[in-house]
């Protein structure tokens, strides 16, 4: 017996299948093997370019069973993984059951992050469903003894087109399963495509839509008891004291226990309150007296002082991610000079579902796990590197995420259910509170861009300079040992690639300032903070070369004679541009009183521009509409990447005119929705979202419509208002 | 502990509860309906609603004690046995959910306004939608599908009375 078929044997087995599957897996490279075996926290970084793998498992009887390898948080992988696979193989969407993976490594990087699961799925996802199309192609051709090329594969079955004949993939997997993989496949013409490219209904939305659908929170294992849990209003604070008396009398209390909360960067104490039933725990956390230690923090963890900081860093020299001619002489020397720094605050993810994780630590020290977590792989790994056990001893079944936001791909809730677990002997649901959340992060980290540039004599932008200043997500959370280095990641829509503006002197560039208040992506990352400065700058330019700011960004990009990715890139923004002139009517005068704001970005592969326009309504401005268009190169779903992208314009407006988290003597001064409001349904504007139709590779479509909203908003007001807004967040009810 | 007898999507059920339980846990965890959701705990973001006798209320500020054994309780669960309510039918039309943990709450007080307001304005949707948060942004999407469903109600009344009875009047 070959080392495969052993493989496959201990697959199928794996899968609790019946009789005889075909299973259809890609191994890594070897060096990427290498890469997820080892795959620690600290090496995380590897995480969001690591590849995929995909897998088809179909069993005699005929049932055909894709796997979503990515959580699904609203984003709709659900649908998006296996439609790349049933396009190729050619089966309906309604032929199929969809399962969630369960963080194994076959499965390859199952990280719901980076705006990457279809980009990094569109090749080798329909390649594994076209591979398994060949396979039963040949199996069928061989049994009935006739050229390959006189069958063909249709919903799930192989004809035999002289004859009319049929066989279905359950009858052929027996044969097919024995055939080798087949290579260098030549994959769908895009006018060839029957589901990609189509808004076909989302599978999972009858169940969203009933109650039915099971999300984190709604995991209930026998024997499972109920855990909320104090953490320090300071959050590094110590535990000096705890009194559980009152707690231990509430009906329902099993224990009380200290537990902990690990972070990557620091873990911190807890006090857990353990119940038959989530009520009684929450009641008997309420009445603990836990006194805190909180030596240190107070000072360090304040936004003012953080803030503070950064802008006092702003005159020493950044870590460049580009720069082009001479910035100092060329600023030096121009007659319109122009500062301005640009800040934007922290932010909470607030999920609509809380962080919640049912653990269970067993007897056998085995560990199972039902938590929404963004990346199952990555849990697995951190369960058994925290138990000290194997990576085979932990199983993990991720339900839906009741929304995430790069907020539960940071792993501190799952960890401290696992602690509580281990502790009490038992399964243990933990929920977090909405102050929790709120008040305990991690958050997307505050930034200050500060931002110079000037203008000659004949309104040419001569000089460009962006320093974005703050806390590196690379340093904190993933331990990356920086030094002076830039953090990477934070050039997401300011690097060259992503900003691709002929800027004659330019520097862009990063400082770093360290924090102990806790960070972690958020929705866009680095993007939603630089954008902001970077976009509006730019704005301030424009007016002041006398430019209709979308006539300066063309005209700084027909400037850029740079070839290779960047060439193709500008191509691509002008004629996102010009699209938008078109469909918002940008060139038509506008009413006294009313403004018109653009802002363009690239991010996580695809570039968004939107038009704001905004009236003034009292003190305030009112946005009337906003019109974007959106090139993402191929995509799976229309309706589903405009889906995607009103949620990037409600959630880039929320952040642009709602609080963020401050944090005063240690703690935060935000707890729950009445004092850290999201946008609501009477705020929300009309959008009109274009998608550019082309044949280019698939770029990522949950994030790059975010960055652009703050600086494109704020633009339409400064037309409509003449008042500059550089601090987020503001109150868009009044302005002056 | 208490015993409470509650009338729960027609059912009869009898629980044991603190009194001070509010409603979305007992529903969720002593009933086991979990299409009704916890968001905030305080009131403020919709995910929990249910109906109490008709009304829109938020079962997390909602005590058990407070329910009467007559009361008819409707969660999500009980609006239909098929997914085939009229506003159901509306929200997979437009494709609202994203993420969907907050869409329960969202129909649930969709539900209550066509009842009480069969024909809404885009301002009446908003004022009344105003207290369900939806973290995904799927605000025109939920708007766009009450319209959806007040047209459908609004069809089914005209053929309703086209029928013989009513036009024999």
């Amino acid at each position: 017996m070959t080392s495969s078929q052993l493989d496959r044997r201990s697959f199928l087995r794996a899968a609790g299948l019946t009789g005889a599957g075909l299973m259809l897996g890609f191994t890594t490279t070897a060096k990427g093997a290498a890469q997820l075996a080892n795959l620690s926290s600290e090496e995380a970084t590897a995480v969001l370019a690591f590849e995929l793998h995909p897998f088809i498992v179909i069993d005699n009887a005929g049932n055909i069973t894709l796997i979503n390898h990515r959580p699904d948080m609203g984003q709709g992988s659900w649908q998006a993984v296996p439609t790349m696979v049933a396009e190729e193989l050619e089966v309906s969407l309604d032929q199929i059951q969809i399962k969630q993976s369960d963080g194994l490594r076959k499965y390859g990087s199952q990280l719901s992050g980076g705006s990457s699961t279809v980009r990094t799925g569109w090749k080798r996802l329909r390649e594994a469903g076209a591979a398994a199309r060949e396979m039963f192609t040949q199996a069928a051709a061989a049994r009935w003894s006739v050229p390959a090329g006189e069958c063909f594969a249709e919903k799930g079955a192989i004809h035999h087109r002289p004859t009319g004949k049929i066989l279905t993939y359950g009858e052929l997997v027996d044969e097919a399963s024995k055939l080798p993989v087949p290579k260098d496949i030549k994959l769908k013409a895009k006018k060839d495509l029957k589901l990609l490219g189509r808004a076909l209904p989302r599978p999972e939305i009858p169940a969203k839509v009933s109650g039915k659908a099971v999300f984190g929170m709604d995991v209930d294992v026998p024997g499972m008891l109920y855990a909320s849990v104090a953490h320090s209003p300071v959050i590094h604070g110590k535990i000096i004291s705890v009194d559980d008396t009152a707690a231990k009398k509430i009906p329902g209390v099993k224990a009380v226990v200290k537990c902990e909360r690990p972070m990557p960067h620091r873990t911190a104490e807890a006090v857990a309150v353990v119940a038959t039933s989530y009520w009684a725990a929450l009641k008997g956390r309420r009445a603990l007296k836990v006194k805190w230690d909180n030596t240190g923090y107070e000072k360090e963890m304040t936004t003012a002082a953080y803030f503070s900081a950064l802008r006092s860093k702003a005159s020493e020299e950044a870590s460049a991610y580009y720069t082009t001619g001479d910035f100092k002489a060329a600023f030096d020397s121009a007659p319109k000079k122009l500062e301005g720094f640009y800040e934007t605050p922290f932010l909470a993810h607030a999920p609509m579902e809380p962080e919640v994780t049912v653990a269970h630590v067993k007897e056998d020290g085995s560990c199972e796990i039902w938590a929404p977590v963004q990346g199952p792989d990555a849990a697995i790994g951190d369960v058994a590197r925290y138990l000290k056990i194997k990576d085979e001893q932990v199983k993990i079944n991720v339900p839906f995420l009741g929304g995430a936001f790069g907020r539960k791909a940071y792993l501190d809730f799952m960890l401290e259910a696992v602690n509580i677990s281990k502790q009490v002997k038992a399964p243990v649901k933990l929920v977090w509170t909405r102050e929790d959340d709120i008040t305990q992060g991690p958050y997307r980290p505050g930034m200050l861009s500060a931002m110079r540039g000037a203008v000659d004599s004949n309104g040419n932008l001569v000089a460009f300079e962006h320093k974005l200043i703050g806390e590196s997500i690379q340093r904190q959370v993933f331990r990356a040992p920086l030094g002076n280095k830039a953090d990477d990641w934070a050039k997401e829509s300011i690097g060259k690639e992503e900003s691709p503006y002929a800027f004659p002197n330019a520097q862009v560039g990063w400082i770093n300032v360290k924090t102990e208040i806790p960070i972690v992506w958020w929705r866009s990352v680095y993007a939603s903070n630089n954008s902001f400065g970077h976009e509006s700058f730019l704005d301030e330019l424009a007016y002041t070369a006398g430019k209709d700011p979308l006539a300066l960004r063309l005209e700084l990009l027909r400037a850029q004679k740079a070839d290779g990715e960047v060439a193709e890139t500008v191509k691509r923004f002008i004629h996102v541009l010009e699209t938008l002139r078109e469909k918002a009517g940008w060139d038509k005068s506008l009413p006294a009183g009313t403004g018109k704001g653009v802002a363009i970005a690239r991010s996580f592969g695809s570039i968004c521009a939107h038009a704001f326009f905004v009236s003034k309504k009292g003190k305030g401005v009112t946005v009337n509409r906003v019109v974007t268009v959106l090139d993402c190169g191929m995509y799976v779903n229309p309706d589903n990447v405009r889906a995607q992208t009103e949620g990037n314009i409600v959630m880039g407006m929320t952040a642009a005119v709602k609080p963020g988290i401050t944090f005063t003597n240690g703690q935060a001064d935000q707890q729950n929705f009445h004092n850290y409001p999201v946008m609501r349904m009477p705020e929300m504007p009309l959008t009109e979202i274009h998608i550019i139709e082309n044949e280019d590779e698939p770029g990522g479509v949950g994030e790059p419509g975010l960055p652009p909203v703050a600086p494109a908003l704020c633009n339409a007001i400064f037309a409509a208002t003449g008042k500059r807004i550089r601090t987020l967040p503001f109150d868009i009810d009044n302005i002056a | 502990m208490k015993t409470y007898t509650l009338t729960i999507n027609g059912k009869r059920t009898t629980i044991e509860a603190e009194p001070d339980t509010p409603m979305l846990w007992v529903i969720r965890d002593y009933a086991g309906l979990k299409g009704t959701k916890f968001g905030c705990g305080m009131g403020l973001c919709g995910a929990c609603t249910i109906h109490l006798d008709g009304q829109p209320v938020r079962s997390c500020q909602t005590p058990v004690s407070t329910v009467k054994a007559t009361s008819k309780i409707t969660t999500i669960e009980g609006i239909s046995a098929n997914i085939d309510h009229v506003v159901q039918k509306a929200w997979i039309q437009e494709q609202v959910p994203q993420c969907g943990y907050c869409q329960s709450g969202q129909i649930m007080s969709a539900v209550a306004l066509l009842k009480s307001n069969p024909n809404p304005t885009d301002d009446d949707i908003d004022a009344y939608m105003a207290g369900n948060i939806c973290r995904c942004g799927t605000y025109n999407r939920i708007r766009k599908a009450i319209h959806s469903a007040a047209a459908t109600l609004k069809t089914e009344a005209g053929t309703v009375k086209k029928s013989p009875k009513q036009a024999s009047r």
